[in-house]
């Protein structure tokens, strides 16, 4: 896991301190499937605090006379597709770069519900 | 009436009929080889963008209007975030603040007699995961992505239900609108249509709702009206006993008919719903709703309520006629044949006979062994006196399990019905000759001995006495001399 670092560190000493608890991080760390190790543990909280208090500060302007924006492209819409079938099957080769596969099937470690 | 009032609230996935995936050009044909029907976009590539299709959006407001709820002249899409292994990009492209159907409403009709009206919270577009399987692969899952990015549509109702019958109904009448409006399919066994369950019971007269739990992954009727049942009792012996209700996702469990929690999901409930940057607004004008109006087809109601006028049903038998549009159809045609003034008759053939050799066959009503011009041909000899209606049945069997017309069975088999008076009357006074006794009873007051009499002469008639002569004869032959 590389990524935390390459926050700047000037970046992280000029926000105000908004921070995360280790609580948080290891659920954040849950739902994203990662696994972070005891000694990289207080490196995220720092670094995510950091990222979370820097975006934090657009908090600070003003956007009541603004409508929400699901999108920057403001006045453009969605366009569609007719429904049309375009591809044929090519799993072969998509699936040549699946570490495990039976039967057609990607193989992946067992999950049960 | 009991102490606990049940709350129900179902979402129903129905997966629209389009051929081509909701943002790819991948097919969605049911049972085609793994993997196949994957393309890039549905396998989550890098720098694969998703577009939308036009006819999934089209569904969506078809739908959307026969509900009577309003067609969001914008909506947007929303990346749901969870991490499963049949879900490649990690997020599942929905529908969240912003959905395209919203606020809409649907009648329902109990046996009973009882309306309702089910208030629909919103209906949104989203597309499917792909398949988990786990059979034959030692501590590995085999994981298909052919349904990944087929189009649904997810219909969320009001917690307006108060029984499991009534949440049956309300799933019934949304089988029957899909169908209708040619959107969805509605083949459970495959998926095509399903639902999930939010339950939970509250002391009758309280406002406030109890606690929820949500059942998931139901695909019949039947298995959702008895998950419910369970749900229920479960519920209110907790409540009962002390305990508390705890919020969950539950499975249910059709062998052991039972609910139970599920073991891993309930803790990723939280999705981190944001806005796809990937697609931009989707805008609904007027044009457009305007034109998929023009498409919509009689609907269930509009049918049921037609049928109710024009041919005197009760509105609970017009509703069950139609069902389906091609049993409404078949319906139409037998009574297109039979004449309007013989609709009942019709009516009751089809709901009584036809409906339960259909259930037992397993068949639907495209697939009937007698068609809607047989089965006219068959009341006509009913109406026309030439066989009673318990012969009729038979002549329907042997239509059913032999094929051929009512007409050639009939001559066949010697079943034309006896209306000559004077034949039936030969046949009473030999029964009466026969019974001395019961004739003796009969007249000393023992009335139920009518009954007797009925079955001995269609005994010796070989069934075939007009029944409505037999009785009038009978009556006027007992009554009267000896």
């Amino acid at each position: 896991m590389i990524w935390p670092y390459f926050v700047p560190q000037s970046l992280v000493l000029q926000v105000r301190v908004m921070s995360l608890t280790r609580q948080e991080v290891e659920k954040i760390a849950h739902l994203a499937r990662l696994s972070i190790t005891e000694q990289e543990m207080p490196v995220y909280v720092t670094s995510l605090s950091s990222i979370v208090a820097f975006v934090d500060e657009l908090s600070r302007a003003d956007v009541g006379a603004v409508a929400p924006m699901a999108h920057p492209l403001v006045g453009q819409s969605q366009r569609l597709r007719a429904d049309e079938v375009e591809d044929t099957d090519r799993h072969e080769k998509y699936q040549a770069n699946a570490p495990q596969v039976q039967s057609g099937l990607y193989v992946v470690p067992r999950v049960i519900e | 009436m009991t102490h606990w009032e049940t709350v129900i609230g179902l979402e129903i996935h129905a997966q629209l009929a389009t051929r081509s995936k909701i943002f790819s050009g991948a097919a969605t044909a049911y049972g085609a080889p793994p993997n196949t029907q994957a393309n890039l976009v549905d396998l989550g590539y890098p720098g694969v963008l998703p577009v939308l299709n036009a006819e999934a959006v089209r569904m969506a407001v078809k739908f959307g209007l026969s509900i009577g709820a309003v067609v969001a002249p914008r909506s947007v899409f929303a990346r749901k975030n969870y991490f499963y292994p049949d879900l490649p990009k990690g997020y599942q492209i929905s529908q969240y603040e912003l959905p395209i159907v919203q606020r809409g409403s649907i009648g329902i009709l109990l046996e009973d007699g009882v309306a309702k009206t089910v208030g629909i919270t919103r209906a949104h577009l989203e597309e499917d995961a792909g398949k988990s399987l786990h059979e034959g692969l030692a501590n590995a899952s085999g994981i298909d992505l052919n349904r990944a990015g087929t189009p649904l549509l997810e219909i969320v109702s009001e917690p307006d239900m108060r029984s499991a019958k009534e949440a049956v109904a309300y799933m019934k009448k949304i089988h029957t609108l899909v169908r209708y409006l040619e959107i969805c399919d509605g083949n459970m066994q495959e998926g095509s249509f399903r639902c999930d369950a939010n339950v939970s019971v509250r002391v009758r007269g309280a406002e406030k709702l109890g606690t929820r739990a949500e059942i998931k992954n139901l695909n019949s009727f039947r298995f959702v009206e008895k998950a419910i049942h369970y749900e229920v009792a479960r519920q209110i012996d907790i409540l009962e006993s002390g305990g508390k209700v705890v919020q969950e996702t539950r499975l249910y469990d059709s062998d052991k008919n039972e609910t139970r929690p599920m073991r891993s999901k309930e803790e990723a409930n939280d999705y981190r719903y944001f806005p796809d940057p990937d697609l931009l607004p989707l805008d609904i004008g007027p044009a457009f709703i305007a034109e998929v109006r023009s498409t919509l087809p009689e609907l269930p109601d509009q049918k049921a309520a037609r049928f109710a006028q024009d041919f005197g049903l009760s509105a609970y038998d017009a509703g069950v006629l139609c069902a389906s549009r091609e049993l409404g159809a078949y319906f139409e045609a037998v009574v297109g044949r039979a004449g309007a003034a013989h609709a009942k008759l019709a009516a009751n053939w089809v709901m009584g006979e036809l409906s339960s050799a259909l259930n037992h066959d397993s068949l639907d009503i495209d697939r009937s062994k007698v068609s809607a011009q047989g089965l006219a041909g068959l009341l006509a000899r009913i109406i026309d006196n030439t066989i009673s209606g318990k012969i009729a049945k038979d002549v329907f069997e042997a239509m059913w399990s032999e094929g051929g017309e009512a007409d050639m069975i009939i001559t066949a088999k010697g079943l034309t019905q006896i209306t000559d008076a004077g034949a039936i009357e030969r046949a009473i006074d030999a029964v009466i000759a026969a019974n001395p006794k019961q004739l003796a009873d009969y007249r000393g007051g023992k009335d139920k001995l009518f009954g007797f009499f009925v079955g001995q002469v269609m005994k010796a008639t070989q069934g075939k006495a007009n029944p409505a002569q037999l009785n009038d004869l009978l009556k006027a032959r007992l009554s009267g001399g000896p």
